[in-house]
């Protein structure tokens, strides 16, 4: 069963035996998530990554205004295979927290909080994640 | 001010910085180091990154902070956690001041 939804809680007699003898933990990786909170978890995970990225956009900003040679590590290190891939998973931080972040705003104002757009929404957070690694990898190679 | 708050507003600023940045980066893209500086020690565009890496780093305090009280629950471990994060952020903002604006030292 990859979907839980316990609709026994309710429909059975209040058996305080029956209640202790159930799970008392869901495992978060066999419930199928709604894509709403797909959204949510994402915007907080991309919101770690970027924090992580903090010092290394910082480093780079230093390094690349100290002179010519220096700006041109900056341009080899950003070369590297490895460092390439880092940029695209940063790729999809970056675009997953701007648009996902921009659709936390609108429902702060109450637009979009009814289901339907609410899911329709959430697909297109999770869309432009998508959509800004495939940019980064025009850009890039 | 509520740090609710201080989320949607640096969220904003950031918003609007990031869009202005990649545009002028895709527009006109800095392809040497002289170009570059150029445009970054600039007045308007030294201050409004410098307030740009000011609302990141606010932004990810607050950020950090509710997944820090979200997931650390020991009440030892969660004060240093979030006393070594504002450190961090703290030093960061530093960091950034002196790139962008002492000219460079």
């Amino acid at each position: 069963m990859d979907y839980y939804r316990d609709t026994t809680l309710l429909s059975e007699p209040m058996d305080n035996k029956k209640i202790v003898s159930r799970p008392v933990y869901l495992n978060l990786l066999k419930i199928r998530q709604p894509i709403t909170a797909l959204a949510s978890i994402g915007h907080r995970i991309s919101g770690v990554l970027l924090f992580i990225a903090i010092p290394l956009m910082i480093w780079t900003l230093d390094t690349s205004l100290q002179g010519p040679q220096q700006y041109q590590q900056v341009v080899t290190l950003y070369d590297q295979p490895l460092m390439k891939l880092l940029l695209l998973l940063l790729a999809w931080a970056g675009a997953h927290h701007f648009f996902a972040g921009i659709r936390f705003l609108f429902i702060d104002i109450d637009w979009g909080v009814d289901l339907v757009t609410a899911r329709r929404t959430a697909g297109m957070a999770i869309g432009c994640g998508v959509v800004g690694v495939v940019i980064a990898l025009i850009v890039i190679l | 001010m509520k740090s609710w708050l201080l989320q949607r507003f640096t969220a904003v600023y950031m918003a609007l910085f990031f869009v202005y940045f990649i545009a002028a980066l895709l527009i006109a893209p800095s392809e040497s180091y002289e170009e570059w500086q150029v445009w970054m020690r600039s007045t308007p565009m030294a201050l409004a990154t410098t307030l740009f890496f000011f609302a990141l780093l606010g932004h990810a305090w607050v950020g950090l902070r509710d997944v820090f009280l979200d997931y650390i629950k020991p009440f030892v471990l969660r004060l240093v956690l979030l006393n070594l994060l504002a450190i961090g952020m703290i030093v960061m903002a530093l960091w950034v001041v002196r790139i962008l604006l002492t000219g460079g030292a």
